[in-house]
């Protein structure tokens, strides 16, 4: 069987076999990616129910373990309601433009030093390109829907993402500053040398502001006024229904995957171990502990579930910012303390201060 | 002053309260986690729980109700309806006694009007009607009710007869 597919995929045209294994590598991307999304809502509902002293779904299969496949279930057989008033067109668009870029993002993330399928030299640049892409998707929503709450909510949505874009934008000049490159994969290759090298530390008010400007992007508590349960419905996406409302919901989580990975890559080091620079080279020639030890992907979706996990923790924790707030954090207080603190990287870049910046 | 203004401004910027708040929410994950798992488990009842109402009898057979219509007047939400006639034997019995559990509140009112103690709330809480008029409980239904968990009824009454 195998041999034969390998016979067979030999005899087709170059450029094809080509597409065929570049699209192969996006469904081993994307497939893998939904089921995290999945996964992700069923995490959240138990997590911030521990938190909240109770259990969570545990009814649908083993300990709650189908729950997601059932709310998937639910919402694709559901209707999709299209408000009389409301441009069709746009109406069914707008989802697909919010995931999307979503997922699209996804093509310049390393996974390991070798895994990622477009290593481009402008990845960084990409990456803030197709995520600002994202807000379009918010605003012909709540327009095509043609309803007050879902425009006033799309508005309050696109303002702020659009704020918090500039702090985190300027949160990645640092990176880029610090790591020399636009490559993502450069970018991780510069932070390596020990925990201590990563760009946690030198650019520790860049990490904290760009996480919390993540938070802040991805319309998520704290800073979750656009969606706001408790006091405008839900938002942008009001008048949506069944997989279409589906549809937001995974670029949403797909979003906040989305930033954990690249806060994973750009501060902590993406692929690279902790213990490197611990342990002896004896240690890592050990088969199975060796490898686990050193550098891998396993290394990268760690990192990334804890950037996850603080998604849901901080849902958990924290009580909704009042819009004028959101405004004044974005604008007031973390582009200035980004400003200064490229400033302060580019002092330390140009003087060579040891042990980060003393290698060019 | 400054001092003060100072502090807070540098509390603010570390985001201190913020992690004090994470702290607390982090320490709350790994507590025990209080939730009942309804239908295997269930909570205790006490004797004076309120649920679905009972017409009694006395140990010889004779229904207690005398039609004397006091919960009828009691019921804030007028959910009970009473008729009554006098019998061959010349006693004063109720022809008619329904209430309407859609209109009941479950006060306790009748309960605690009641003279002869005929009138009662039971422990039962589950159940449901599938119908229309399945809600509404008819003499004969009541009485059924008070046959099948006497006993039950008269353990709570006698539970709670030192407070009454």
């Amino acid at each position: 069987m195998i041999e034969w597919i390998q016979s067979t995929f030999g005899l087709l045209p170059e450029m094809v076999q080509t597409v065929v294994i570049i699209l192969l590598k996006i469904f081993a991307i994307v497939v893998p990616l939904m089921l995290v999304v999945a996964y992700y809502t069923f995490g959240e509902r138990k997590i911030i129910g521990a938190m909240q002293v109770r259990l969570g779904p545990n009814r649908v299969g083993p300990r709650g373990w189908l729950q997601p496949i059932a709310d998937a279930m639910k919402l694709i057989f559901k209707e999709i309601v299209i408000p009389s008033g409301s441009n069709k067109y746009l109406f069914l668009i707008a989802p697909v433009l919010s995931i999307g870029p979503a997922l699209a993002a996804w093509a310049v993330i390393p996974f390991d030093a070798e895994m990622v399928l477009a290593d481009i030299n402008a990845g960084l640049l990409y990456v803030l390109a197709i995520t600002s892409l994202g807000v379009y998707g918010v605003i012909i929503a709540g327009w095509a829907s043609n309803s007050k709450y879902a425009l006033l909510g799309a508005m309050r949505s696109a303002a702020q993402i659009v704020a918090y874009e500039i702090a985190m934008g300027f949160a990645l000049v640092g990176v880029l500053m610090a790591g020399g490159s636009l490559n993502l994969g450069v970018i991780v290759n510069a932070q390596s040398g020990s925990l201590l090298h990563w760009f946690w530390l030198p650019l520790f008010p860049l990490f904290v502001v760009y996480f919390i400007s993540a938070v802040a992007e991805t319309n998520r508590a704290p800073f979750d006024v656009a969606e706001g349960e408790s006091e405008i419905v839900a938002g942008f996406h009001v008048e949506y229904s069944g997989m279409a409302f589906a549809v937001f919901f995974l670029a949403e989580y797909a979003n906040m995957i989305l930033v954990s990975a690249l806060a994973a890559v750009m501060f902590l080091g993406g692929w690279l171990s902790p213990f490197e620079g611990l342990l002896p080279d004896s240690v890592l020639e050990i088969p199975v502990l060796g490898a686990l030890l050193g550098g891998g992907i396993h290394w990268f979706l760690i990192k990334t579930a804890a950037f996850m996990f603080s998604f849901l923790w901080f849902r958990a924790t924290f009580p909704r910012y009042r819009y004028d707030q959101i405004m004044r954090l974005g604008w007031k207080v973390f582009i200035p303390i980004t400003i200064v603190w490229l400033l302060v990287v580019g002092i330390a870049i140009l003087s060579g201060l040891p042990p980060w910046f003393d290698a060019a | 002053m400054t001092m003060t203004r100072l502090n807070k401004f540098f509390k603010s910027l570390f985001l201190l309260e913020l992690l004090k708040g994470l702290a607390v929410t982090g320490r709350y994950f790994f507590r025990r986690k209080v939730t009942l798992q309804y239908p295997e488990e269930k909570t205790p009842l006490s004797p004076r729980f309120r649920g679905l109402h009972a017409l009694r009898r006395y140990p010889n057979g004779e229904e207690r109700c005398i039609a004397c219509k006091l919960c009828e007047a009691v019921c804030p939400a007028l959910a009970i309806t009473i008729e009554s006639e006098e019998r061959e034997d010349g006693s004063r019995r109720t022809t008619r006694y329904d209430i309407d559990l859609t209109k009941c509140i479950f006060c306790g009112f009748c309960e605690e009007s009641c003279p002869v103690d005929s009138i009662v709330e039971t422990h039962i809480f589950e159940y449901h009607g599938e119908q229309r008029g399945d809600l509404l409980m008819t003499k004969q239904r009541l009485l059924e009710v008070g046959d099948k968990y006497e006993k039950e009824i008269a353990a709570a009454r006698r539970q709670d007869a030192a407070y009454r």
